[in-house]
This record gives structure tokens, sequence and C-alpha cells, in this order.
């Protein structure tokens, strides 16, 4: 019974990991076709802001939880005023011009930081279920991740701003009629994206590590869950990452942690090949 | 057809020449390191060439063609270790990843995947193939008598023999000149393909799917034909590789992946001699900035591919010859 | 369009012998004959670099130190180090350019064995001799290589009787997926076994692996009394973390292999670390006058460089140069033959690591082997044993009845 438990709990561990890697890479592929590959990067440049932060003798929570996206978001404006601008609705370029960004943010931090592996400890200690133990931050991030999402959904669903994005997101040139730039929205909404990443990155860190390369473990598997996920931002990130999480977690207790990854990527060959417009572009059409 | 097979023959004439002056000049002139590396230049060559062919002129964005290049690699190291002869080991490694490129295609282009999703599972697979071999390092992962040995890789990858002596192996400078020979021989194979009739067809379906299609062209059939083209190419590339290096997981790797883009894409899209240099300008680039102290050849690397994507959209070779032909006419 | 062609392939053919450049460019770096040259291959940077760090400060300090005392045979010695970056295709890439291009006397380097196999092959063919200086898997049988640091007959051995004398009968085991991992953990099954225990399951990951979740889930499930880790690199390292933040830290003891061969201690905090057992020929924190005198030079020289030595890695590459040192003043030359039998003439080197003696017959070494356990980011001396022969090599491997032999051999269970 307790094992059950645990089994589950490992699963929602998963799913909540991988939706909270996902989510930034997700909103900017959902508000504006961009498929970012320095996604990963901005996960590491997160990890890394809190680290220096932590290290600057700020507390813990601040630096992963503010200091993290804010920074992240100031490097995500002057990425898209520099690049992501310059190529607007010509996909393949943009995922090229980020890929570069990518390969040169991780040289850029190690050639400052140095290639070594750093990182610090998961706070909030550990937790008793019947006979097994758990950590007190993995339940922490299950919480948290389900908040995050909730937020993004309150926020897109009820509020103006929202509602400016999902106009731009149908209708670019209906929405600049209307009076609204699109190219602010862009703006921000990039700038949305990589403070989720940078937050992202900052809460993986105590139980993964930071190296500059990091970003490179995570990116194939968000950009797998985003495109498997489809266009809607909250409903295709919740579910891939449901379906891929579950199958990643299985398929590791089955066999070996190995095999779950090879498990996940299979499950995400066969759903593209039975859904070529990911889970949304047949089911939950027009969610969020 | 007679005309484009014309206009064909001469660039083959030249890479011949090309060919041959390489074949001369540098295995008598490189001290036996330098020569080594050359080799493993000329090997990407040739994967540049297939990724070339296959996005440049088949419009198939491929995220994976490292996956076919390691499957070469491999195919050969397990094949000659097992035969103790490598005659036979590398028309196997041309065969076996273009047998997989055929499997994969039928699979992505008869389910009508296209575009960005096209990229997704080809990237995906390259994944599953890296962290399959990954994790062979255990004894059951034997075939026949070569371990795949996992992270290790094999070490003991064999050199190249004569055909049919397998006591006879081959000198590093005999198999620089061979990977020239491959290099030029797979160049004049894209060059007769895209003169033929299949050729413009394949072309005519990259410009307008749904106008060759209308036209009654089976679209899936001719991208399925160029992309199998290109994995056999991309394996004889591996299996040079293993002939310089040897094989292990990295060959499939992300990395890889990625840079064989990179090379396209800087050299010209659209082009077959464009990659090659691309190819070999940007590897003795990462070389020379792998021994700066100082800047890291990532962000070499990446700041180029930034540019090149931002300024160099065509890529340097059509961008170079659009020079050319402008300072011409005035 | 006739014209565009043939500029096209004007162009190529520009390119094609650009090929040229680089390797012209590194001509006239020829072998001078007033320096010997010594290559030391170790990662400065990637997963590895916890172990290769300090491996590289201590051989550029024996180096130094051979150098200010004059040298070898009236020459200077000159170091080139090359980073692998923990890429395994480097490693071939640097082997080959140190014995053609540098022609180096000798090659110190390699941490894990998929680099030492990789390397191995590599300078057997151009002949260039080869010293590995680290812990590992044992069993290689090859003239041109001398593997200096402990095997399983010397740590293994003794770690797990001790652990499970300790702890308990039931071990769960956890390996880097490759050749190191999977050798070694056999290693541990063969000797759980002879002191009747049992082996529960061994899991193995692949140097990449940073999430441990369900492993860690697994291993509460199976209720082992030990958990013996066999995990290698900076990525393995989130799994001490994990374990802690689990809090299984003070639920189910663990031993290693590798723990500390590198800094891991240091970059677990204390509640983390404390407690782990280790077995290794050498630790920073060993109390002896040698030990001491040397660690006093080192800091003296280093200053706040100097980085922290772990266990034996980074202090059996200080070892191995010296050693080779020997060789070469015994047999007056850097010849690798003449230097080869010099070697297997038993030659012994007493450094801070005590007695190291080359054994002739399998060019391991007899050493010190000490167990420690974490305490505080350190490590605290448990027990030491003595002058441990490489007996799992010597078991196999006999090269001066087989000279020509030149292979690995496993254990089998």
């Amino acid at each position: 019974m307790d094992l059950a438990l645990i089994v589950l709990l490992q699963i929602v561990t998963s799913i909540a990991m991988l939706a909270l890697i996902s989510l930034g890479l997700a909103v900017i592929f959902g508000m504006m076709r961009v498929i970012n590959l320095a996604h990963g990067e901005f996960l590491m440049l997160g990890a890394y802001a809190a680290i220096l932060a932590t290290g600057h003798g700020v507390n813990l929570w601040v630096s992963m939880l503010l200091v993290a996206p804010v920074s992240v978001a100031i490097v995500g404006v002057v990425v898209e005023r520099l690049i992501i601008r310059r190529l607007y609705g010509r996909m393949i370029d943009t995922m090229l011009a980020t890929w570069g960004l990518s390969l040169a943010l991780i040289g850029l931090v190690t050639m400052i930081l140095g290639n070594t592996n750093t990182g610090f400890s998961a706070p909030l200690g550990s937790i008793a279920i019947g006979g097994f133990r758990m950590s007190g931050y993995e339940l922490f991030l299950i919480l948290f991740t389900a908040v995050l999402l909730a937020v993004v959904f309150v926020v897109f669903r009820f509020t103006r701003l929202g509602l400016i994005a999902r106009g731009t997101m149908q209708n670019p040139d209906m929405a600049a009629a209307l009076g609204i730039a699109p190219s602010t929205v862009y703006a921000v909404t990039f700038a949305v994206g990589a403070a989720l990443s940078g937050l992202a990155g900052a809460l993986i860190a105590p139980l993964a590590g930071v190296v500059p390369t990091m970003g490179t473990a995570y990116i194939a598997k968000a950009f797998i869950t985003v495109i498997t996920g489809g266009a809607a931002i909250l409903a295709g990130t919740i579910s891939a990452s449901g379906l891929l999480g579950a199958v990643n977690t299985l398929g590791s207790f089955l066999a070996t942690p190995v095999l779950g990854e090879v498990a996940l990527l299979a499950a995400a060959i066969v759903l593209l090949r039975l859904l070529p417009r990911g889970i949304t572009g047949r089911f939950l059409k027009g969610s969020l | 057809m007679n005309a484009a097979l014309k206009t064909t023959w001469g660039p083959i004439a030249l890479a011949a020449l090309a060919a041959l002056a390489v074949c001369w000049f540098l295995p008598a002139t490189l001290e036996l390191f330098a020569l080594i590396n050359a080799t493993v230049f000329v090997s990407m060559a040739i994967l540049a060439l297939s990724l070339a062919l296959v996005w440049g002129y088949g419009g198939i964005l491929c995220f994976g063609q490292a996956a076919f290049f390691g499957l070469g690699g491999y195919t050969y190291a397990v094949a000659a270790i097992n035969f103790g002869d490598t005659t036979g080991a590398v028309p196997l490694a041309i065969l076996v990843p273009a047998g997989f490129a055929l499997l994969l295609g039928y699979f992505l282009f008869y389910g009508r995947i296209s575009d960005v999703y096209l990229g997704v599972i080809t990237l995906t697979v390259t994944l599953i193939l890296f962290k399959f071999i990954n994790s062979t390092a255990s004894d059951i992962w034997t075939i026949g008598t070569a371990p795949l040995g996992g992270f290790n890789g094999i070490p003991m990858t064999p050199p190249l023999n004569f055909p049919g002596d397998m006591t006879a192996m081959l000198m590093p400078d005999q198999i620089f000149v061979l990977a020239v020979i491959g290099l030029f021989l797979c160049y004049a194979i894209a060059k007769l393909i895209l003169a033929s009739h299949f050729g413009r067809v394949v072309v005519a379906v990259k410009e307008n799917e749904l106008r060759a299609e209308l036209l009654g062209y089976d679209v899936r059939l001719y991208k399925l034909i160029i992309f199998t083209v290109g994995g056999a190419m991309a394996g004889l590339a591996g299996m040079f590789f293993a002939n310089c290096v040897f094989v292990s997981p990295t060959m499939f790797s992300l990395s890889y992946s990625g840079q064989i883009i990179i090379w396209v894409i800087v050299g010209g899209l659209g082009t077959l001699v464009g990659p090659v240099i691309g190819c070999i300008l940007l590897q003795m680039l990462t070389n020379w900035a792998g021994t700066l102290e100082v800047i890291d050849p990532n962000l070499v690397l990446g700041a180029i591919l930034v540019i090149a994507v931002l300024l160099l959209p065509k890529g340097l070779l059509p961008t170079i010859t659009g020079l050319i032909r402008r300072g011409d006419r005035s | 369009m006739q014209f565009d062609r043939r500029s096209l392939l004007r162009t190529s053919a520009i390119a094609m012998g650009a090929v040229a450049a680089p390797a012209i460019i590194h001509r006239g770096a020829w072998a001078q004959e007033d320096v010997i040259k010594v290559v030391g291959i170790h990662d400065a940077s990637g997963g590895l670099d916890i172990y290769g760090q300090p491996m590289i400060a201590t051989l550029g300090f024996a180096v130094e130190e051979l150098n200010a005392a004059g040298g070898l045979l009236g020459k200077q010695v000159e170091l080139i180090n090359y980073d692998p970056q923990s890429n395994i295709q480097l490693y071939t890439q640097f082997a080959t350019q140190a014995a053609t291009r540098d022609r180096a006397a000798v090659v110190h380097g390699g941490i894990t064995s998929a680099s030492r196999e990789a390397m191995r092959p590599i300078l057997k063919r151009f002949q260039t001799l080869y010293f590995y200086n680290t812990q590992y898997e044992g069993g290689v049988c090859d003239r041109n290589i001398f593997c200096l640091g402990s095997g399983p007959a010397q740590n293994v051995t003794k770690l797990v009787p001790y652990v499970m004398n300790k702890w308990g009968k039931k071990v769960y085991v956890l390996a880097a997926d490759y050749n190191y991992g999977q050798i070694t953990a056999k290693w541990v099954k063969k000797y759980v076994t002879e002191g009747d225990g049992e082996v529960l399951a061994d899991e193995y990951f692949p140097l990449d692996v940073t999430d441990f979740g369900p492993t860690i889930r697994k291993i509460q499930a199976a209720k082992p009394d030990i958990v013996m880790s066999l995990l290698v690199g900076g990525a393995h390292v989130s799994f001490y973390r994990q374990w802690a933040a689990a809090g299984m830290n003070k639920e189910i003891p663990l031993a290693s292999t590798t723990f500390g061969g590198g800094n891991e201690n240091k970059l677990l905090s204390p509640e983390e670390g404390d407690g782990i057992h280790a077995a290794f020929a050498y630790f920073q924190e060993l109390d002896t006058p040698a030990n001491k005198a040397f660690l006093e030079r080192f800091h003296a020289k280093l200053g706040d460089k100097a980085p922290y030595l772990g266990a034996e890695l980074a202090m059996m590459t200080y070892h191995g140069f010296n050693i080779w040192a020997e060789g070469v003043k015994k047999a007056g030359s850097v010849d690798r033959m003449a230097v080869t039998e010099a070697l297997e003439s038993g030659i012994s080197y007493q450094g801070p690591a005590g007695t190291t003696v080359v054994d002739p017959k399998t060019h391991h070494a007899t050493l010190d082997v000490h167990i420690a356990e974490v305490k505080d980011q350190a490590f605290e001396v448990l027990e030491s044993y003595a002058q441990q022969p490489p007996a799992d090599t010597q078991a196999v491997c006999d090269l001066s009845a087989n000279p020509n032999e030149n292979k690995q051999y496993v254990v089998g269970i």
C-alpha cells in the first residue's frame, strides 16, 4: 500500500517536473509560434542566478522565486529585441538562431563561471509516508507547479492582459487594428516565458545540480513535451506532461531509468504519428 | 534532360580534379596527426553533403542526421570485428543506415508528417538511439563477438584492410585518399541525381508540395527515396569516421546533429559545395577556438550561427557567388 | 548559368586546399632534443573535472619539483597538458597528438576506465609509454601501460567486509554504466557473497543521469542494510543530494569505492555527506609526516589555488610521475623499452601516500590502503592496511612470462 502511494507520488513528481520545465517554452510557442531552443539555457541561467544570489547572502527562497525569474526575464527582453524580433514568422530560422544563442550562452557561462558542477542543498527536510521517506522539497515542487499553472490560467482567462494576449494569439492583425501593438505583446510574452524558464531552472537546481551544459538535458524533453502537447498552452502542457511523465516513471520503476526515458521518447513518437498536430490539435481544441 | 546533364559533367570533372589534387598533395606534405585530422574533416564533409541533399534539395529538415552517421559507424565496427575482414563491413555500413532511413522515412512521409513535427521525431529517434547505445555496457549487449560497450564505445574498431586480404591494413594516408574519393563520389552521385528527371521532381516537391502532387507525382515516394540516399551517405561518413577515431555513443549525440545543420546553413542551403566548405571551415575554426584559453569554442560557434541566420540567411557560398556575379556585371 | 557553376567550383577547390592550412601551421613543432616532453591528459572541464582538476595540479607540481631539483638526466621536463573536456573521443585525439606530434616520452592520464581503454591501444600502436594512475577495476595486462592506482583486491576486498560487519549483510549496488561500474559491481558481488551476504539488486546509470527519484524509491522498497555506490562524475553527485533530501542518509548507510576520488565530500554539505565510508590508497587527511610535509610544500607553492586532493587519484598521479622519473634515472634514458625494463626491476617510491612498489609481473602496484568515513566534509581514517599487493591482476596476468599479452581480464562470477 505504501509502495503504491509512493509510486503514485513519484509519478506526480515527474509530471510536475516535466510541466515545470516545459511551461516557459509552451507559453512562447503557444503565443508566438516561436520555438526557443535556448530554453534549456534560460533554465541554466535561472539556476545560476539563484546560486549567485544565495552566494551573496540573499535568502534562498527570494533567490529562487524572485531573483532568478527577474534576471532571466531581462535576458529574455534583450534576446527578443536583438534576435527574435527580426525573425517573426520564420519558424525554422528562429529555431536555428536560438540554437546558436543556446551554444553561445553555454560558452559564455563556461568562460565566466567555469565548467564545474555546483549546486545547493534542497530545503525543507524530509517527510515520512508510511514506511517510506520522501523529500519535502519534491512535495513543495508539486504544489508549486500546480499553483503556477493555476496562476497562468487565471491571468490568461480573467484579466485584461490575458484577453489582449489571447486576442493577439488568435489574430494579430485584428488586434493591431484595435489599437494593440502586437510587437509589445510579443515582447512581454517572451519576457514572461523567459521568467517562467528562469524560475523553473532555479527550482530544479537543488535536485539536479548546476553546470553550464545542464540545459541540454532538459531542452529535448521540454521541446518534445510542448510539440506533443500542441498549440494550447496549458491544456497541451498538462496533457503531454501527464502522459509522458507517467510513462517515464513507470518505465523507470519496471526497468531502468534509461528505459524510462526511452519509453517517454517512444510514446512521444507514437503520439505524433497518430496526432500530427499534437494532443490539443485534436482534442480540447481552442482551450488555453 | 541533355542540357541539364551537360551542365553537370563540368562541375563533376572539376571536383574530380580537386579531389585528385588533394590526394596527391596532402598525404605527402602533412604529418601523420594532421592527416588523421584531415580524414575526420573529410568524413564530416560527407555528412554535411548528405544533409545538404536531404534538406537543401529535398526540403526535409532532419534533426537526426547523426543517427545514420552513428549507425554507419557502429555497423562497420560490429561487422568488421565479427568478420575479421572489413571488405563486407563497408557495404553493410552503407546499407544498414539506408535501410533504417527507409523505415523511418516510410513512417514519416507516409504518415504525412512534415515541418517542425518531422524535426521533433527525427530528433527523438536520435535521442533514443543515443540513450540505448549509451546503456549497452553490460555483457549481454554483444553482437557476435563484438561487445557494444555502452559509454566506452568500441575502442578496438579495426581499420580498413585491402579488399579480401585481412592482414593488409590500410595506412592512414591510404584511408585519407579513400575518404576523399568517397566524398567525390557522393558529390558526383548527388549532382547526377539532381540533374535527372527524378532529381528535378524532388526539387519541385520542395518548392511546392501541393502543386507537385496535383501534377500526379507521388510526393511521399520522392521524399522517401532522397531521404534514404541521404541516410546511405551519412552511413558512409560514419564508416570513415570510425576509421580515424573509433565508434562511441557521442556519434549519436545532439551536438553532432546540431553541428551538421550549422554547417549546411552557414555554407549555404540549396547548394552542395557550400555545406562542404562550411563544414571544413567551421571545423577548422572550432579546432582553433579549442586551443584558445580565453574564448570558449561554443561561444564562437553559437555566435556564428546567430549571425549567419540574421545576416547571411542564404549562407556563405550563395552570398559570395552573388557578390561575384554583381561585381562581374558592373 | 554556366558561369555561375564554374565560379562555384572554383570556390570549392580553394576550400579543399584549405584543409591543409592548420596542419602546415603546426609544422616545425618537432621534438626538441634539449627537453623531455611529458604529456598529461586529464579532464579540466565537464562532468569529470572534479577528479581532473586536482590530478592536473599534482602532476604540474611533481614536474616543477623535479625541474627545480635539476630535472632528469640533466634536461628539463616540459609538461604539456590537454583537456579532453570529459569527451571520450577527445581522449583518442589527444593521445594520437601526444604520440605522433609531441613525441612524448610518457603520457600520464585518463580518469575513467573508458578513457583508458580509448587511449591504451593508440599509445601501444604508436609505442608511447603510458601511466594510468587511477583507482580502477583491475585486470589490465599490457606491457606498455603501468596502472598504479588501487584495484578491487586492494580496496573493495577491504571495504565490503568492513561495512558488512558494521551494518549488515544485504547490499544494494548503484554503479556508473560503463566498464568500471560493470566490472567493479562483479567484484562487489563476489566479496558480498563470500561474506555470506546478499546483493539485493544492482542498477547502472549513464554518466549524465541526474534524476535518481525512482531509484531511491526502489531502494526504500528493497530495504537493504547497505547501499554501495560505484557512481562516477559530477552528474552523479546529485544522487547523494537527492538521497539526503529524502532523509535516507539517516536510515540506510552508504559505502562507496568512488566517493571522495574528487571533491564530492566538499560539494556536499556536512548533513548530506557525513557517514559515507570509502576505501582508497590515500586520503588528504592521512596523518603521516611525509603527507604533512608534502601538503606544506604544495600549499606554499600553490597558495589559494591549491585544490583539495580528496582520495588517491591526485596523489597517485604524483607518485606515478615520480616512479616514472625513478625509472628514467635508473635506465639513464627516456627510451620506452629501457624505462620499462628499469621499472620491471622492482622500483619503489616513498611518498605522501606511503610506499608504492611496482609489481614487475603485472605493471600494477603494491600500496597501502585505508578505509575512511566522511565527517564534516573531510575524511576520518578508520582503518589502514599496509602494503597490499594487486592480487586481482596478479591472479590472471604475468607479463614476464607473456610479454606480448594485451587484454583486460574480467572477473567471472
